[in-house]
């Protein structure tokens, strides 16, 4: 490891517990690289996680960190910041923990527009209990719950974010780790709540349900499949299909949950 | 680049062995020893470092330990 990232690994749980070519621990970089490159002060950091292999990074990372339940971590970590509001707050969570057991702390977390950044380490199964399918797991795949192959449709993550009202709103994938290290350092930046979905890689059970190969060919379709927004807004529908959009969807100023909340007590307390 | 100091170095300790530095240099720095990425080609490094930050397991660094440029 870098020396001058050292600092913000927990080295003595290292090496961590991911498969060999498991996507986790390059988002688990890029976090650190883009807190790193924005100079942020790590004692005013707080890093909540919930239950899944992706929500075991907070407790590789050196940072004030919550280990939580599954699919609450966004629940936790609103409470951080109403208690605290000087910390910056990092959600990091697996697809099931966000999207199904903790989808309605994620739409209702959006819709309050709180200034929390969640990075959503997206492997499109539950890899922690060995391969279910999740509500990111794309139509017509396999999981251990999907012998025949999946009919339920999946969420598009970022319009759900969009729609149910987060404020800045992007997606990257482990290939592309430049462009995601900088996704991460604008949203973390950004004001309100911040949504970073990352289409990681779990060989182990997604890979091996679809006979995807090793670590390497799941990276060379990460790459093959991806096309920025840019690229996506000319590509006739068709063509759409299987692909990965990454880039930055959408970014807003609104209202921010905590500072209204502030707001409120004191006209409660007749500061107005 | 072939600088006094730099170098390329993989902890390997801390490698799993999962081959994604080796596919993804893109001047072929690395070559695979029964799956080890072994640097057989120093000099073609452009220190883009997108080995070290696509490592899992962060276990290369690119430019020696007290390299610091980004
Ligand atoms: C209340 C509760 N229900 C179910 C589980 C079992 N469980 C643990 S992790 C997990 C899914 C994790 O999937 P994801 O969030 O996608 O993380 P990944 O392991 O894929 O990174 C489930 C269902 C649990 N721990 N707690
Ligand atoms: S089971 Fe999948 S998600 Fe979990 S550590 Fe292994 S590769 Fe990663
Ligand atoms: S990317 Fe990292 S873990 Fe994978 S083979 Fe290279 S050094 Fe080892
Ligand atoms: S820094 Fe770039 S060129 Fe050098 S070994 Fe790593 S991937 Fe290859
Ligand atoms: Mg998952």
């Amino acid at each position: 490891m870098r020396k001058s990232l050292e600092k913000y690994y927990r080295i003595d749980k290292l090496p961590h517990i991911w498969c060999p070519g498991c996507g986790h621990g390059i988002i688990t970089g890029a976090v650190v690289r883009a807190i790193d490159n924005l100079k942020l002060d790590k004692d005013k950091i707080c890093i909540v996680s919930g239950i899944g292999c992706s929500s075991r990074a907070p407790g590789y990372l050196n940072f004030n960190t919550l280990h939580t339940t599954h699919g609450r971590a966004l629940a936790f970590a609103t409470g951080i910041k109403l208690a605290r509001p000087d910390l910056k707050v990092i959600v990091l969570t697996g697809d099931g923990d966000c999207t199904a057991i903790g989808g309605n702390h994620f739409i209702h977390a959006c819709r309050r527009n709180i200034d929390i950044t969640t990075v959503v380490f997206n492997n499109s199964i539950y890899g922690m209990t060995s391969g279910q399918y999740s509500p990111m797991t794309p139509l017509g795949a396999y999981a251990t719950t999907a012998p025949y192959g999946n009919i339920d449709r999946n969420f598009d993550l970022c319009k759900l974010a969009q729609a149910s009202g987060a404020t800045y709103v992007a997606r990257g994938t482990v290939y592309h780790v430049p462009q995601l290290i900088k996704i991460i350092e604008k949203a973390l930046q950004h004001k309100g709540f911040s949504v970073v979905e990352t289409l990681s890689i779990c060989p182990t059970y997604f890979g091996r349900k679809n006979k995807l190969g090793s670590p390497v060919k799941m990276m060379e379709m990460l790459r093959d499949n991806s096309i920025t927004v840019k690229a996506a807004e000319k590509m006739p529908r068709e063509e759409m299909v299987n692909k990965i959009v990454i880039g930055e969807f959408f970014e807003e100023n609104a209202p921010e949950y905590t500072e209204e909340y502030m707001k409120i007590i004191q006209r409660a307390q007749g500061e107005e | 680049m072939s600088e006094k100091n730099f170098e390329i170095k993989i902890n390997e300790k801390a490698c799993k062995r999962c081959g994604i530095c080796i596919a993804f240099c893109p001047k072929k720095v690395f070559s695979s020893e029964n799956d080890k990425p072994v640097v057989v080609n120093p000099d073609a490094c452009t220190k883009c470092k997108l080995c070290e930050i696509r490592c899992p397991d962060f276990a290369i660094v690119v430019g020696g330990d007290d390299d610091d440029d980004k």
